[in-house]
């Protein structure tokens, strides 16, 4: 049996003294496309940061396709990766953030290149030819020699995912893709991002996009302070949430 | 009924006519101009005539060899402490942003140490080094085997003195210019770099460094000058750059002013050019930062040369040409 590929069990990350996320358990299979509603501050971010260790848990486990995240486990003790394991776990999943965070120093194209190269070691030639078969995939074919100053939101933000495929990740994680961009831009991006799950990548979507959530998501989950309120099919719990808390958000952001 | 908002207006017809205005006049700016005017005339007119400058002189020295020679220390001076200062910079800025307490710590001491005593007293203090320490032996600690030994006053020389102790210095100055410019870059930068999973050497010398260069340049360049003129003050230990080669020839000739005078113009060449060849590595670093990058002087000058031709434009074709 192939195992999820994101398997959370009571996660837990604090700040100080702030407990972001209070035992936040779940399971996403290969494939799949998991959705997380929920208002600010909820932990859905922290949670989604936590899954590639940009963030360290305080308690719980966490595991993707299969293998603990930042740690190892032999008998019943923890051992911390090094740092060059971290990140050979971190380059098989791929991330989209809400401020597209690309490098501004480096044209569209770079950006897409500059990890397989110096991370995957891909070499120049394959790492290009790969690079604009992935800026064509997204629709910015013309758009390769262009900085990000020069390119809009919604430009910005589909290189970003072209970069993040460029490395061939087993799960996408997307952190309000949409929530930075104009409104009329924010039809692309889902674009491309239905087309990815259309194509059978895993991905967990942090959104606030409702109708997203109800055509291309498999999994609903809605949190609030730090834990999972509801979860289940994206229609069902939108349409009759059994929850008193996801009812009164969803009646807001209906 | 008349309509309040029009749509579309984009028909020529429609187009008002240019404003032509009677500008307002700046009588105080016509009695600046005189002002400055006269006194610059004043100015010529007095170093031409004075004869106590004595440009036959400057003439005779400008290219002598030992003046030369001299600028060519400085010039060396100025690039290996400035190699050295950099280096150590960068070195210490990110022992500086270390979580480790005792790295960043050790950087904080450092600095504290060379930014608070004048250069002048770390270049003598460096300069009777031998006084501290009168050998030097290469080999493990507290009484362990030793590999090899100089004496201190073999090593030291005063071109070394300078480069070490101008070099020093500079490092901990130019630590927090790094610093600055590597905090200037967002954290979503590092974030991106890491999920991507390079490694933290890999995002700081391909991710942020390169875009901390931006905010890093302006200060260095000015550094760079500064350092420039710096060097002066190994004259104090007898090492023969500009300044100390000039005093050496009037102390013979006694002709302090033509002399001095070779020495600042050369200091002033020397300026310029840095100066120059900071706009172009701003704009080589200034890349994606803007939407454009900022024309050359050379293309500033080619533009304005057509666009002074009798071909007339109206102002709204003219500013739009240039975007």
């Amino acid at each position: 049996m192939t195992p999820p590929m994101v398997k959370a069990e009571a996660v837990h990350k604090s700040y100080g003294r702030l407990e972001v996320l209070k035992g936040v358990s779940l399971e996403v299979q290969p494939g799949q496309v998991m959705c997380m509603l929920g208002p600010s501050g909820s932990g859905k971010s922290t949670f989604l940061r936590c899954i590639n260790h940009l963030e360290k848990i305080n308690a719980g486990r966490l595991w993707v396709d299969g293998e603990l995240v930042g740690y190892r486990q032999s008998a019943d003790k923890l051992y911390e990766l090094r740092d060059s394991e971290v990140c050979r776990e971190r380059s098989e999943i791929g991330m989209v953030f809400q401020h597209f965070n690309l490098f501004g120093h480096m044209t569209a194209l770079e950006n897409v290149v500059e990890a397989p190269i110096h991370v995957k070691k891909v070499p120049k030639g394959e790492a290009f030819r790969q690079g604009k078969e992935l800026l064509d995939r997204v629709g910015l074919a013309d758009k390769e020699d262009n900085y990000p100053s020069q390119l809009s939101g919604g430009q910005q933000q589909r290189v970003a995912i072209a970069r993040a495929l460029a490395m061939q990740p087993k799960l996408m994680l997307f952190d309000e893709p949409t929530s930075a961009l104009d409104p009329e831009l924010v039809g692309e991006v889902l674009d491309v991002m239905r087309q990815l799950a259309r194509e059978g990548m895993t991905m967990v979507v942090v959104t606030h996009e409702i109708g997203f959530a109800r055509e291309a998501g498999d999994l609903l989950v809605f949190m609030d302070e730090g834990v999972v309120v509801e979860s289940g099919d994206p229609n069902e719990v939108l349409a009759s949430p059994k929850q008193e808390r996801t009812r009164s958000f969803l009646s807001k952001v209906l | 009924m008349p309509e309040s908002v029009t749509t579309g207006t984009k028909s020529p017809a429609m187009r008002p006519d240019e404003i032509k205005a009677v500008p307002v006049r700046h009588p105080g700016r016509w009695i600046a101009v005189a002002v400055v005017l006269f006194l610059a005339v004043a100015l010529a007119d007095s170093i031409a005539t004075n004869e106590r400058f004595e440009w036959g002189i400057v003439r005779h020295y400008f290219f002598s060899s030992r003046v030369l020679h001299g600028l060519v220390l400085t010039l060396e001076l100025t690039v290996l402490s400035m190699a050295i200062g950099i280096a150590l910079g960068i070195l210490l800025a990110v022992m500086r942003l270390s979580p480790n307490p005792l790295v960043s710590g050790a950087s904080w001491l450092y600095i504290w140490f060379f930014r608070g005593t004048p250069v002048l007293v770390q270049i003598l203090l460096w300069y009777n080094i031998a006084a501290l320490y009168p050998r030097f032996s290469l080999g493990l600690p507290f009484g362990g085997p030793q590999f090899a030994h100089f004496s201190a006053a073999s090593l030291i020389t005063p071109f070394r003195v300078g480069v070490l102790a101008l070099g020093l210095n500079e490092g901990a100055y130019m630590a927090e210019i790094v610093r600055a410019g590597i905090l200037s870059v967002e954290e979503g930068q590092t974030d991106a770099a890491q999920s991507l999973g390079m490694t933290r050497l890999q995002t700081m010398r391909r991710i942020v460094l390169p875009q901390a260069m931006r905010v890093i340049l302006p200060p260095t360049g000015n550094e760079t000058i500064s350092m420039l003129k710096t060097t002066s003050l190994v004259a104090v230990i007898a090492a023969s750059d500009l300044l100390y080669s000039v005093q050496l020839i009037y102390s013979v000739n006694f002709r302090p002013i033509p002399l001095l005078l070779v020495a600042s113009a050369w200091y002033l060449i020397v300026t310029t050019v840095l100066t120059i060849g900071q706009y172009y590595l701003e704009r080589h670093f200034g890349r994606g930062a803007t939407r454009e990058l900022p024309e050359t002087p050379l293309q500033r000058l080619r533009r304005s040369i057509f666009s002074l031709r009798p071909t007339a434009k109206t102002p709204s074709e003219a500013s739009g040409e240039r975007r």
